[in-house]
């Protein structure tokens, strides 16, 4: 469960991500605005908070959600600030000529950003965004909160049900690490295997 | 469905208190890693390969695994092998120590960001270790080692707000208390979140500034 919700929140997150840069660099004030104050908001407030928000603020709005609902959005929601703010220097490192030339080659701003900017953004953050793996997974642990049941409340339970808290932490502490050396040694691997960065 | 601040608003000083302890436990936490970071760090330098070594493992498993997963083992396993603290003093070690293990990578980039060359000059002139570290490693690498050293005091504090689960009576734990009292559990959280922002915001800033200080002061 754990990983099943750290993963499908960070993808969800880079999705989310990749629309508020697009809304930063719209022009657009009053899309700019919010993008910003959505990026402050979700870094300034603790995770833990943003997801008891989410799990009494919706249902007293008449939207009932199930603990997965809130936890997916809680923390898709929270990673995609950050990761917003990772793509930010992405796309200010993307070469002005390689842009300039998509729309010499008539492409639109839209195609520009989808085919161009984003992937070398992408491409040049990758290792924020295996950190940013790391720190989702730590953080999953805080949606036992909202009464997920994943690994940490796993060992809630089982600390609660046998008397016994210190074997039972440390062993969901070393799970956690042992997924996160996995994750980063997959993302040292594929730093090497990706495609390098066009020259400036 | 109404929502009513007022009800939150009229506990004033009791979400002041809360918002008390909150910093309380940030600052003396911060300070508190930033020393044992830098020691750490330190030690890893100078101590040898095995120091070197042995220190690197604490702090991979301190920055590998979730700060609820220590806190939890540190209050709730703790009893078991002596180690019995009071919710206030849990917090503030377990925060202590898992801002260590983040300040002692933060110093450890410190220390390779300034040329041997430095040290190597100040050995020859006669200053001592500590010297050297005091008045020309230190200073050097304050400018590179601010701004996430400033990163960290403000994730720090928020991740003060999980200490509300091992019953620290800071501002999380205060302000949920407040809302189920006053039937109010929204209305509390929206104002605890927007708190949390101010003060995270204010943070910053203040960051902001005392990195620009210490820019001008150097060049």
């Amino acid at each position: 469960m754990t990983i099943f919700v750290s993963s499908i929140s960070i993808l969800l997150g880079l999705g989310f991500a990749i629309l508020l840069s697009a809304m930063r660099m719209s022009g657009n004030l009053v899309l700019i605005n919010f993008a910003r104050v959505f990026i402050s908001f979700f870094r300034g407030v603790p995770l833990l908070v943003q997801l008891l928000l989410i799990f009494n603020l919706l249902p007293a709005l008449g939207l009932s959600l199930s603990s997965l609902a809130t936890a997916l959005i809680g923390l898709s929601l929270c990673t995609a600030a950050y990761q917003a703010e990772n793509l930010r220097g992405g796309f200010e490192g993307v070469p002005p000529g390689l842009i300039e030339s998509a729309e010499m080659a008539g492409f639109s701003p839209t195609q520009t950003f989808l085919h161009i900017r984003t992937p070398i953004a992408l491409r040049m953050t990758f290792p924020a965004l295996v950190n940013e793996a790391i720190l989702i997974l730590k953080a999953s642990s805080l949606v036992s909160v909202v009464g997920l049941i994943e690994l940490t409340k796993m060992a809630q339970n089982l600390a609660a049900s046998t008397y016994m808290p210190l074997p039972i932490f440390a062993s969901a502490g070393l799970i956690y690490l042992a997924i996160n050396l996995v994750v980063a040694a997959i993302g040292r691997r594929a730093e090497v295997a990706l495609p390098g960065l066009p020259a400036k | 469905m109404n929502f009513d601040f007022a009800v939150i608003l009229a506990k004033g000083p009791q979400i002041i208190a809360g918002l008390g302890v909150t910093i309380l436990i940030w600052i003396v936490g911060t300070i508190l890693a930033a020393a044992i970071g830098f020691l750490v760090a330190t030690l890893r330098r100078y101590g040898g390969r095995l120091m070197d070594k042995l220190l690197s493992v604490p702090v991979e498993i301190l920055r590998g695994t979730p700060f609820l997963v220590q806190i939890f083992l540190l209050y709730f396993g703790g009893p078991y092998i002596g180690i019995r603290l009071d919710p206030i003093p849990a917090g503030l070690l377990g925060l202590s120590i898992y801002g260590a293990a983040y300040y002692a990578e933060i110093f450890r980039a410190g220390y390779n960001s300034v040329p041997t060359g430095h040290a190597e000059a100040a050995d020859c002139v006669g200053f001592t270790r500590l010297q050297t570290i005091l008045y020309v490693q230190l200073p050097e690498m304050a400018l590179l080692v601010l701004p996430p050293a400033n990163n960290m005091a403000v994730i720090l504090l928020k991740e003060t707000a999980l200490l509300s689960l091992i019953t620290v009576p800071e501002m999380t734990m205060t302000v949920q208390a407040i809302g189920s009292q006053q039937y109010a559990f929204v209305e509390a959280i929206v104002v605890l979140a927007l708190v949390y922002w101010g003060l995270v915001e204010l943070s910053n800033f203040l960051g902001r500034i005392a990195e620009r200080r210490l820019s001008k002061l150097s060049s």
